[in-house]
């Protein structure tokens, strides 16, 4: 992990770079994290592989309901030589929830993509397939987000049960 | 080293004169009564449907369909450990074809369940289907949207509870069913579970709809 | 008959196949007659309900598009509903050969959140019990890929010896598989009398039994052919792919997360991390092997330094107090008490923790909201993203190839779907 200086000096190389991408920077618990805007997400990456994270570990999404903007995005970025690890995340709006796809630099984003639009309903644009992947392909709905019902079946105790005839008491 | 033999071959003392008696039979000196009595004593009668169930349960063919956690503790009961050889079950099939035996092994996703069922509706009569583990039989600890319990698309006829099941009781619930199936061969599953009237007959026309 | 002819009329699972678009496939240049071949989700070579869908020109593999989803059990949703001692056994069942890495990484995650110290007894017990499972794991492996390439004798020999290891878990913990032994703050209780003995008895049968299969095993000639040189695939595009864990070091990185960011007193423990050098499926089959060897050494290491002390740590408000206190000490029982109805709270934060499991870098992604139930759990699970790279390393490439690539590529289709 950068620490908490090196995570303030890397956001301010950020901001001098780009325009605006960089919201804020969180040191929680010895891990860094940059709070950036949704479109700037594949300029940001580039710029930390450049500064040596090379390697993205993981994609994953996060419904922060009742928060707004609720959906989110990270991405766990991993530096092999110096062993340094930094999170780089962004927020959407259900409304609006396009996210520029970092597939072309990051071939291991595909199914992970995949996976968060399943689940979250977060669109990548510019995913080569982006298809469910989990969920069967005519499922409808989001299945991770906070407000979905978490489904199956109630437990069935004496005072609930039905006592009525059953499949196998067809008389 | 001392061999201790069981009561099974009767006691000692006749064991001589039953001795001479099968060297007789084998050389074809033994006739009449004697014939008679020693054939009784040796033959079983029963009648064939029996005899076929007998048969049918000894020899099962379990599919390979492992689907989760409940595979692996399925994998040891083929190993040497819990040998479901000496039962004579360790063919496991991999097309359902050949297979007579379903054992469903692990959780069954809402996407998985059509295939389970095309699968279980390839095999060809009579076939049976265990559940093992608590997420087949049950949703198990995941009582969500994303798992459905075998029975509500699929006949079952023996659950085995576990998560997962040791390989001993997984044993314990094919013999269960092997004794089922030795007793009472109802093979045709519609009859065990009253299914009739759910054949579903694909005319030659209606295909590819 | 009408009821029937509504029934034929409407199969939705038929319609639902036909919404894999394939026309990409048929489109290629230079194309002979390319067959495309569905590798069902069941199939006996496919390491569980992996669905495969092959273009094949003959019997060499043009294109390879994996269809998961089939073993989803909505795992990461099932521990938003649950308090954070519930979760432990739900996230077990994820990857389900590597079932104590799980609940490691997910304890990880919460006793970072927490800021919770783990004793060092109980971290030297997690190790031995993590390495345990490295060494179950990898049998499973071996087992069920000479299975795969026809050597069936092997299946019998790992699964005697993995046996031999869910003997040694059913003596710590009660269960072969699925212990929640592991806790948040420590493990669930202490060993047994008798178990070290009976551990140490296993490491030093266990170097034996890997090279009675290495004797059978690596110079064979029908391995050798099957495994050398097939499906080679550059360092560069593993990394880009994401690609952790023993895929990675039998291309020559030598990443292993127990000794690049160590946790849980991996420091202390001096073992090697075996390397390959083509890239091929022999070398992954090697490195394999010889991380059982080095897992049976930091074992034997653990158990001669496992120190003395408490196997879970003494904050009462995260871990259960010992049943003793709970006739003396009144805050013992209003712990006990909010522990098993409520369970601990977490204060509100977002934390990453990876660990290095049998198939590559196990992350858990932990969100807290300040209440007992997690707001949020993701697994970052090795085979999901290792599983990328059977494209690369499966086009051009007979079926047969394919399939021992598939078996060295150690999927877990739990892990995978979760």
């Amino acid at each position: 992990m950068p620490d908490a200086t090196g995570l303030e000096l890397l956001a301010n190389e950020l901001r001098d770079a780009g325009d605006d991408a960089v919201l804020d920077t969180v040191f929680f618990r010895g891990q860094a994290t940059l709070l950036v805007q949704p479109g700037a997400v594949p300029a940001v990456l580039a710029f930390l592989r450049g500064w040596g994270y090379n390697f993205l570990a993981s994609l994953h999404g996060v419904d922060y309901f009742p928060e707004e903007p609720r959906l989110g995005v990270h991405y766990e970025m991993l530096d092999m030589r110096n062993v340094d690890r930094i999170s780089v995340k962004t927020r959407v709006h259900t409304e609006a929830p396009e996210v520029p796809s970092v597939v072309a630099d990051w071939p291991t984003a595909n199914h992970q993509e995949r996976e968060v639009y399943d689940m979250f309903g977060v669109v990548f644009e510019g995913h080569p397939d982006l298809r469910r992947i989990l969920m069967p392909e005519d499922y409808e709905g989001h299945p991770q987000r906070r407000d979905f019902p978490m489904g199956g079946e109630p437990v069935l105790f004496t005072h609930n049960t039905r006592n009525g005839p059953g499949w196998w008491d067809q008389s | 080293m001392e061999i201790v033999r069981s009561g099974g071959l009767g006691d000692p003392e006749t064991f001589r004169s039953r001795q001479l008696t099968a060297r007789q039979m084998l050389t074809g000196d033994l006739e009449g009564e004697d014939l008679e009595k020693f054939v009784e004593e040796r033959v079983l009668a029963t009648t064939l449907d029996k005899a076929v169930a007998w048969a049918r349960g000894n020899a099962m063919f379990p599919l390979t369909f492992g689907l989760a956690c409940c595979a692996i503790e399925m994998m040891s009961i083929v190993a040497a450990r819990v040998d479901v050889a000496r039962f004579g079950f360790e063919a496991f099939r991999a097309s359902p074809r050949q297979a007579d035996l379903l054992i469903l092994s692990g959780r069954v996703s809402i996407k998985m369940a059509p295939v389970v069922r095309r699968i279980y509706d390839q095999m060809l009569e009579p076939k049976w289907v265990i559940a093992m583990g608590a997420c087949s039989s049950s949703t198990g600890i995941f009582n969500n949207y994303a798992i459905v319990a075998a029975d509500k698309f699929m006949p079952v006829d023996v659950h085995v509870p576990g998560c997962p099941p040791r390989p001993e009781a997984l044993m314990h619930g094919i013999l269960k069913l092997r004794n089922q199936i030795q007793l009472n061969p109802d093979q045709d599953w519609r009859t065990r579970y009253g299914g009739h009237g759910t054949e579903e007959v694909v005319l030659p026309g209606d295909r590819g709809a | 008959m009408t009821d029937l002819d509504a029934i034929t009329r409407d199969v939705p699972y038929r319609e639902r196949e036909a919404s894999i678009d394939i026309s990409a496939f048929e489109s290629q240049e230079g194309q002979e007659e390319l067959l495309t071949l569905n590798f069902g989700p069941h199939h006996p070579a496919t390491h569980g309900v992996l669905r495969l869908l092959t273009v094949l020109e003959g019997e060499v593999i043009r294109d390879i598009k994996p269809i998961i989803g089939y073993v989803h059990t909505g795992i990461e949703k099932t521990c938003e509903d649950k308090a954070y001692w519930k979760v432990i056994p739900v996230v077990e069942r994820m990857d389900y050969l590597a079932y104590y890495f799980n609940a490691m990484a997910y304890c990880s995650a919460v006793e970072q959140l927490i800021g919770l110290e783990v004793p060092k007894r109980a971290q030297y017990l997690r190790v031995i019990h993590l390495e345990l499972n490295r060494i179950m794991s990898h049998l499973v492996w071996l087992g069920t890929s000479c299975l795969d390439l026809g050597a069936i004798s092997m299946f019998w020999y790992c699964f005697r010896d993995r046996e031999s290891v869910l003997d040694l878990f059913e003596m710590s913990s009660g269960q072969r598989m699925h212990p929640r032994y592991i806790q948040v703050g420590g493990v669930f209780e202490d060993i047994p009398v008798g178990w070290a003995d009976r551990v140490r008895r296993f490491c030093e049968e266990m170097p034996t039994r890997v090279d009675q299969y290495a004797a059978l095993l690596d110079k064979n000639e029908i391995v050798v052919q099957r495994l050398r040189d097939v499906a080679v695939v550059p360092e560069s595009t593993l990394l880009k792919l994401g690609v952790t864990g023993p895929l990675l070091r039998a291309s020559g990185n030598p990443w292993d997360l127990r000794k690049a960011q160590p946790y849980s007193s991996y420091e202390d423990f001096a073992f090697q991390i075996p390397v390959g050098t083509i890239g091929d499926n022999y070398d992954r089959f090697r490195v394999r092997m010889q991380e059982m060897k080095e897992s049976v050494k930091i074992i034997a290491q653990a158990l001669d330094g496992l120190p003395e002390g408490p196997y879970i740590t003494d904050d009462r408000k995260y871990a259960l107090p010992p049943r003793h206190e709970l006739a003396t000490s009144m805050e013992a029982l209003i712990h006990h008490f909010k522990l098993v109805t409520e369970g601990f709270r977490v204060p509100p934060g977002e934390v990453y923790a990876p660990i290095e499991s049998p198939r590559g870098e196990l992350g858990c992604f932990v969100r807290s909201d300040g209440s007992a139930k997690p707001a949020r759990v993701h697994m970052r699970d090795p085979s999901f993203v290792n599983l990328q790279a059977i494209k690369v390393m499966c086009t051009d490439t007979y079926i047969a190839d394919f399939i021992a690539t598939l078996a060295m590529l150690d999927p877990v289709l739990g892990g995978i779907d979760r």
